[in-house]
């Protein structure tokens, strides 16, 4: 219950932040509208074969805002060195490391939400009637893609060059979750189902739980100095 | 009740071959008032950490409230409370929020009257809506020290309480430390501040070079 409460409250006190001073989700979208309009002026969507492109440039658009947003998730626990009395809290120190993935988690989805119609509105797609299936791969793959970004953004939060390093360090690592996320999505955007895509949703849930629990046994030695 | 509040021994910290403490043996009584004094980069604020388990000592044991800070840092964090170099507040919030986050955090019960009670006791009642980022420093401090009025711990730990505080902060923080010594409490403070540390506090140390002793440098040492 005590792991509960920290988990909880952390999440509550991000949104709260979040809606004070709207700096991460802004930026976050704000950025993926540019890249949106980049990929439509350089692919042009009325000659090129947008359904076998759409699902990795979505997901390019994912990741990349995504980036954007794990990289300040530390940032703001630096300043005044808010990290330390998180640290005081008597407690598994792995619910920190939880209740920071589920706001980062919260805001890529929230972001994604808004990217989806854009995109579709961009690439002349009709996502509706593929909603909800691609709702289920984009949880699973932003998941994936967040908690590792979560403990990166951790461990390279004093770093000097954290903004360089970070990216570096994080998409070697993801590639199975993207892999899986861009071939489910394309699976779906072609008309097919969740059943025809739950190889590559087996493999995602898969990553994301063993990413998940490495991550909260190591988070301790991420954070101690 | 465990003999020492604090109870260090050969405690060495390293950073790669640079030693920062150097096998400090330090016994503190329970319900003491111990000021630690010393230059810029004797160690005292690495020793505050590890007692504070923010971080690990190189070798060497402590025990703090009567658990090991390497086999139970829980019990540790339970029972102690501290005030930093940092505010450790979030600015986008106001000091209702962060404090009620704080509490909230530690499992404090009554929250929001302790809460109410402290933002009176530390004079930030009129202050207490509007966001951090709009205080001063010495403002920032007194909430910092309303946190701990409304969850007084066995031990507290003060890095440098004096700075950024203004003659009546600096009044009300010795009150306060005076009240917390009174109900038991065991105070362990680091600061430059020669005059209030030996004003408050019922011994003073002194770490030079990571090695602890009880008489201050002579003049030319520092």
């Amino acid at each position: 219950m005590v792991g509960l409460r920290t988990v909880y409250l952390l999440l509550g006190k991000d949104l709260l932040v979040e809606l004070r001073n709207r700096e991460t989700f802004t930026v976050m979208l704000f950025f993926a509208v540019v890249m949106l309009f980049l990929f439509h002026f350089s692919l042009n969507p009325e000659r090129e074969n947008t359904t076998q492109l759409a699902p990795g440039l979505l997901w390019l658009a994912f990741l990349f805002t995504g980036v954007l947003g794990l990289s300040r998730s530390f940032q703001a626990e630096q300043a005044n060195d808010c990290l330390e009395q998180l640290l005081l809290i008597p407690g598994d120190r792995g619910n920190i490391f939880l209740g920071k993935l589920l706001g980062n988690v919260a805001f890529m989805l929230a972001v994604e939400l808004l990217i989806m119609p854009l995109f579709a509105l961009f690439f002349q797609l009709n996502l509706w009637d593929a909603l909800l299936p691609l709702l289920v791969v984009a949880v699973l793959g932003t998941f994936g893609f967040a908690v590792i970004g979560t403990l990166f953004s951790a461990l390279t939060a004093n770093l000097r060059a954290r903004e360089v390093l970070f990216p570096l360090l994080l998409f070697p690592l993801v590639v199975p979750v993207i892999i899986g996320s861009v071939t489910a999505t394309g699976i779906i955007l072609g008309g097919g189902t969740l059943g025809e895509a739950s190889g590559w949703l087996k493999l995602l849930g898969t990553f994301d739980t063993m990413f998940l629990v490495v991550a909260y046994l190591t988070f301790e030695f991420v954070v101690e100095q | 009740m465990a003999e020492w509040a604090i109870e260090t021994h050969d405690l060495t910290k390293r950073y790669g071959y640079r030693p920062v403490l150097t096998g400090v043996d330090l016994y503190v009584t329970p319900g003491e008032f111990l000021v630690l004094f010393g230059p810029n980069g004797a160690g005292k604020s690495t020793l505050i950490r590890i007692l504070c388990t923010l971080m690990k000592p190189s070798w060497g044991a402590a025990n703090v409230a009567g658990y090991n800070i390497k086999d139970d840092p829980d019990g540790v964090r339970a029972s102690i409370g501290l005030i930093g170099h940092s505010s450790y507040l979030y600015e986008d919030l106001t000091a209702v929020e962060n404090m009620r986050f704080y509490l909230r955090m530690r499992g404090v019960d009554a929250v929001e009257r302790r809460m109410g009670e402290a933002l009176q006791v530390t004079g930030l009642e009129r202050v207490m809506s509007n966001q951090v980022r709009t205080y001063s420093t010495g403002m920032k401090k007194r909430l910092c020290i309303a946190r701990i009025v409304a969850d007084p711990p066995h031990i507290l730990f003060l890095d440098e309480p004096y700075s950024g505080l203004d003659e009546e902060g600096i009044r009300m923080l010795n009150c306060f430390l005076l009240t917390l010594k009174t109900a038991g409490c065991t105070v362990f403070v680091v600061t430059h501040h020669r005059e209030q540390g030996l004003a408050t506090g019922d011994r003073a140390l002194y770490l030079e070079g990571g090695k602890l002793r009880t008489e201050p440098p002579a003049m030319g040492e520092v």
